[in-house]
């Protein structure tokens, strides 16, 4: 029987892997250095936050493992032999494969910065980096304050953590305002409204210089570079983004760049040998999408892709329409197709923001063919479905705001703004759009 | 803030162990006078009894309702005793002993409380209700802005089944045994509410008068803290103001101003079979002799059950009356809110919950198949079983233990729908009708879903939510309430309860939107 080894028991190998299983019955082993079960690493921080507990990250019941015949393996491969077909583990084991899957993830950036390795500096991607936390930030007499270094996903989520245990933080961006490099101007500027809201001290534009020691190897402060400000603290957090966790391949004869390199079909350039999930770089970046794609919904389609592959049925790696979610703080925030920060040429935006400054939604589309190109919207809930479909058909920016009551997702008996929002930008167009009330017909009817 | 907030704990700890006290804090005397009336009322022709009562328990002062209750049973139980080896059936007594001495006692209270009545609601009552406001209130500014607020929960030994949960939990079952089971004990709580329950009905509170008031206390005092808690979430805060007026006006107000007026007691909102005895014989005689009126209702209750739950189902789900309307359902709203979250997610709680549900719902037909029969024939043994015997089990196991005791008196350890989830017959009935013809449905948005598992641990009915919505699959399910919580608390704006076309109800998005085509054609072939 055929063996299928993974290393990486996160989404994208637990998907492959279940999706191997569904179509064969071939061996198939799961192995990872973190934990003993596959959890959900955008729900840690929920559990140091008192909403769930760690067992409630898990997806599975430990007996879904056995009754599918998965095996689970607990330890870090420290090298891949190819021509012998052989991972050897840290301990000196090793194990055979006959098809290997690279499902290793990502590690946090540590940009070399002077006391990066001390005691209470973390980064915050493992289960063991969440124990790490427990163990320096308690609670607010044990961390009087903290840092957080780096302005992304990961480091407004552990700001808000540390903020659920009234931790007082400090939180350094590099850039100008908050996430801008993706958030055009005025959601990013809602978001740092929301960060100051929540007592957060935000520092804008401002990067680490080092972070200084006390007598017993733990951080005690930090300096920043462009003021030489030394702030107090007892626990540093890194979250200047993630990058593939691929150091134990240097040697292996497996290509890489910054991550793992992929074709279309996930496959290295290895024979028998795949990469997916954070760890996987295309070759080419497909569409306007990344070559790194370190998102939750990538990683599960790449395991989807490469289960068929494996499994007889060779296709290529097709994710469709960009889409994406997040939430900052109170603010939840979704995004289907693209919305630049900064508009391309021969696009338009359209900007609509609630009085309380808490919602907004922003349209991209073509000047000239009024092509629509995609949303961003923040405390408003849409419909994936609906907007993939009208992206599908390349609808008209027009098109998009007459109907746009059939995408709303809001609960029911939310109060609804889309005739605003129309109102705003017939105004600014001098157009004359009228929303439509929500179809059921229109939202089920298939393309 | 913090300060108000503690005041009013302590506050309400003061109330609560004061309402605690009162148990042990009464006299009771009753006289033969009091003593002469009650056995002319009730009829009783057996000497014995009325001697030895007399003997032993007229006009002397008890300072406990403990020792009282129990001269009486003693005296009870002998008396009887001779009396049927004695085949001197008329002479019996066949009262149920702990009714029996609640009527005796419950007259028989006198000195403080009794005299204070006013004084001592506010003692217990009062600082209760202040209490747990002066507690609850602060939130609007602890909790900051409106927004999901679940920080700490499964750090706090109220809410994850730590020491005070475990308190709360023996607290509740304590409170349930006796309310059911020993309402003689619990006569001096009854003092306290004689005034309110004279206002409504014109006759003293009984237990069950205790019941129903303390049940609207709790669920208004618990209804303001969900309404702070959601304040960001109409549609919460909708269906909590429904809960609240169904409990109030049709569960409370409305069943003691007809009992005002010489009609019938009745719940016009509460449906059978979750209101099993509806078809007992004492219930339909009372209703065909009380006019109109009685006849409407017993219209009414049959229309409910056969007509109105299934159709509003069909259109809304059984929320419409298990999160909207349902007492049952709002005590577990308001009360079980803290709660929710410790409901087991397991499949083998799936397991044991549908064959629990389905045969506590086969009991009851079952139950009332007999009921019916006896009435129409009036055969009181059908089958070889006594239609009494089966009556008295259903009400003893299901009436009492399970909805009560079990129900309620669990939510601290098994969260606040263990009833709703593991037990009414009229869930699994209106289950039935949910997972098989209706409008209702949980949308899942698309590829969206992080599989966090937010909305699997707070679904108090213990559905894995998750494991549908990571796959882009609808969420349809018998046992849903449609609480809308798993929608609130999700990060991702992945679930939207609704009502639509029954077409596509089930899976129309088998496709995890994102993928192309083309894969999504060989993930969904099986
Ligand atoms: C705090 C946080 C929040 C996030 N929130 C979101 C979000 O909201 N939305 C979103 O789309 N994405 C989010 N992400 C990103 C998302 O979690 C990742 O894209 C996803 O988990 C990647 O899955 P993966 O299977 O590729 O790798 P991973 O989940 O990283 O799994 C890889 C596993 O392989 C193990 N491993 C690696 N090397 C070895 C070795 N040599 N030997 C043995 N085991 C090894 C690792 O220990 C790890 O367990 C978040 C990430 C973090 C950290
Ligand atoms: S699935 Fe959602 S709406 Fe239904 S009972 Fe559970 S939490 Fe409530
Ligand atoms: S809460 Fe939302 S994102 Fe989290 S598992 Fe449930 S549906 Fe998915």
């Amino acid at each position: 029987m055929e063996h299928i080894v993974i290393i990486g028991n996160g989404i994208s190998g637990v998907t492959a892997a279940r999706h191997i299983r569904k179509l064969s019955d071939k061996k198939i082993t799961i192995i990872s250095g973190e934990t003993d079960y596959f959890f959900s690493r955008t729900a840690l921080m929920y559990v140091y936050m008192g909403h769930m507990k760690f067992e409630h990250t898990q997806p599975y019941e430990s007996w879904f493992w056995k009754k599918n015949r998965i095996e689970l393996k607990k330890g870090f491969v420290s090298k891949v032999n190819h021509e012998q077909n052989e991972l050897v583990f840290q301990n000196g084991e090793t194990l055979s494969y006959d098809k290997l899957i690279l499902a290793v993830g990502s590690k946090p950036n540590k940009f070399g910065w002077p006391g990066q390795d001390l005691d209470g500096v973390m980064g915050m991607y493992h289960k063991q980096d969440l124990q790490n936390l427990e163990k320096y930030a308690p609670d607010n007499t044990a961390c009087k304050r903290a840092v957080i270094v780096g302005g992304g996903l990961i480091g407004i989520e552990l700001a808000e953590m540390l903020h659920s245990r009234h931790i007082p933080v400090t939180f350094l961006v590099r850039e100008s305002s908050f996430w801008n490099g993706v958030l055009p101007a005025g959601e990013s500027a809602m978001i740092n409204r929301e960060i100051l809201d929540n007592h957060i001290d935000l520092r804008l534009g401002v990067n680490l210089k080092e972070i200084v020691a006390d007598e017993n190897g733990k951080a005690k402060g930090i300096v920043i570079a462009e003021t030489d400000e030394f702030i107090e603290c007892d626990v540093v957090g890194l979250t200047a983004g993630v990058s593939p966790n691929v150091d134990f391949l240097r040697e292996s004869g497996i290509e890489l760049g910054r991550g793992i390199k992929v074709n279309r079909y996930l496959e290295t350039n290895i024979p028998n040998i795949y990469a997916i999930g954070d760890c996987a770089e295309q070759h080419e970046a497909i569409g306007s999408r990344r070559p790194i794609e370190a998102v939750w919904y990538t990683g599960r389609m790449m395991g989807e892709t490469v289960a068929q592959t494996i499994c007889g049925n060779r296709i290529q790696y097709k994710p469709g329409h960009w889409f994406n979610s997040a939430k900052f703080i109170d603010i939840e925030y979704q995004t289907y197709g693209w919305v630049w920060a900064k508009p391309k040429e021969g696009t338009s935006q359209f900007y609509w923001e609630h009085p309380n400054g808490k919602k907004c939604i922003h349209l991209n589309y073509e000047t000239d063919s009024r092509k629509f190109i995609g949303i961003n919207t923040f405390g408003i809930r849409m419909r994936h479905e609906i907007f993939d479909r009208w992206l599908n058909e390349e609808q008209t920016v027009e098109h998009i705001l007459e109907h746009l009551k059939d995408a709303n997702f809001d609960p029911e008996f939310y109060k609804q703004y889309e005739s605003e929002i129309v109102s705003k930008f017939n105004q600014e167009n001098n157009t004359s759009i009228k929303v439509k009330a929500k179809s059921w017909k229109r939202i089920f009817s298939r393309v | 803030m913090k300060a108000i907030k503690y005041t009013g704990l302590v506050l309400f700890l003061a109330g609560l162990a004061i309402f605690t006290s009162l148990l042990f804090l009464g006299k009771y005397e009753v006289t033969t006078e009091a003593f002469d009336a009650f056995t002319t009322s009730k009829g009783i022709k057996s000497e014995l009894f009325i001697n030895s009562f007399k003997q032993r328990i007229t006009d002397k002062e008890y300072t406990s309702q403990f020792t009282l209750s129990s001269d009486i049973l003693e005296i009870l139980d002998s008396s009887n005793e001779i009396h049927k080896k004695n085949q001197e059936w008329d002479k019996v007594i066949w009262d149920k002993p702990h009714n029996f001495a609640y009527d005796l006692i419950k007259p028989a209270g006198k000195g403080s409380i009794v005299e204070h009545k006013g004084m001592y609601w506010w003692l217990t009552f009062g600082l209760g209700i202040i209490g747990s406001l002066m507690f609850i209130l602060p939130n609007i500014i602890l909790l900051g802005a409106p927004g999901i607020k679940n920080n700490g929960i499964f750090l706090n030994a109220a809410t994850n089944r730590g020491w005070i949960g475990i308190g709360a939990f023996v607290y509740l079952v304590a409170f349930y045994i006796l309310l059911y089971f020993r309402p003689e004990y619990i006569v001096n709580w009854t003092y306290v509410l004689d005034p309110i329950s004279s206002g409504l009905s014109g006759n003293l509170a009984s237990q069950w008068f205790l019941y129903g008031f303390l049940y609207c206390v709790v669920m208004i005092v618990m209804g303001i803290r969900m309404y702070i808690k959601y304040r960001h979430n109409m549609y919460q805060i909708i269906r909590t103001t429904a809960v609240l007026f169904f409990q109030i006006a049709f569960a409370f107000l409305i069943p003691e101003i007809l009992v005002r007026f010489n009609k019938p007691y009745f719940d016009f909102k509460n449906a059978f079979p979750l209101d099993y005895d509806f078809f007992f014989d004492w219930n339909i005689n009372n209703l065909i002799n009380s006019g109109n009126l009685g006849l409407f209702m017993l219209v009414w209750g049959i229309a409910l059950t056969v007509i109105i739950v299934p159709v509003m189902v069909y259109f809304f789900g059984k929320r419409w009356y298990c999160s909207w309307v349902c007492g049952c359902g709002g005590l577990a709203e308001t009360l079980g809110d803290p709660y929710r979250q410790l409901s087991s997610k397991r499949l083998v709680a799936w397991k044991v919950e549908r064959w629990l549900i389905h045969g506590v719902l086969i009991f009851s037909l079952v139950m009332t198949a007999f009921t019916l029969y006896s009435y129409f024939t009036t055969e009181a043994t059908v089958l070889g079983i006594k239609t009494q015997d089966i009556q008295f089990y259903y009400g003893f196991l299901i009436g009492s233990w399970f909805s009560g005791v079990i129900g309620t008196g669990f939510y601290p350890i098994m969260g606040n729908r263990t009833w709703c989830r593991f037990g009414c017959p009229l869930a699994a009935y209106m289950g039935l009708v949910q997972r098989f013809k209706s409008r209702f449905r949980i949308t899942t948005n698309g590829g969206q879903c992080i599989s966090c598992g937010n909305c699997s641990t707070y679904c108090e009915q213990g559905i894995d939510v998750r494991a549908y919505a990571q796959k882009g699959e609808n969420i349809v399910r018998a046992s849903c309430v449609g609480c809308g919580v798993c929608s609130a608390v999700c990060p991702r704006g992945v679930l939207k309860l609704e009502n639509g076309p029954e077409a596509g109800r089930i899976n129309p998005t088998d496709v995890l939107l994102g993928n192309d085509i083309d894969l999504m054609n060989f993930v969904n072939k099986k």
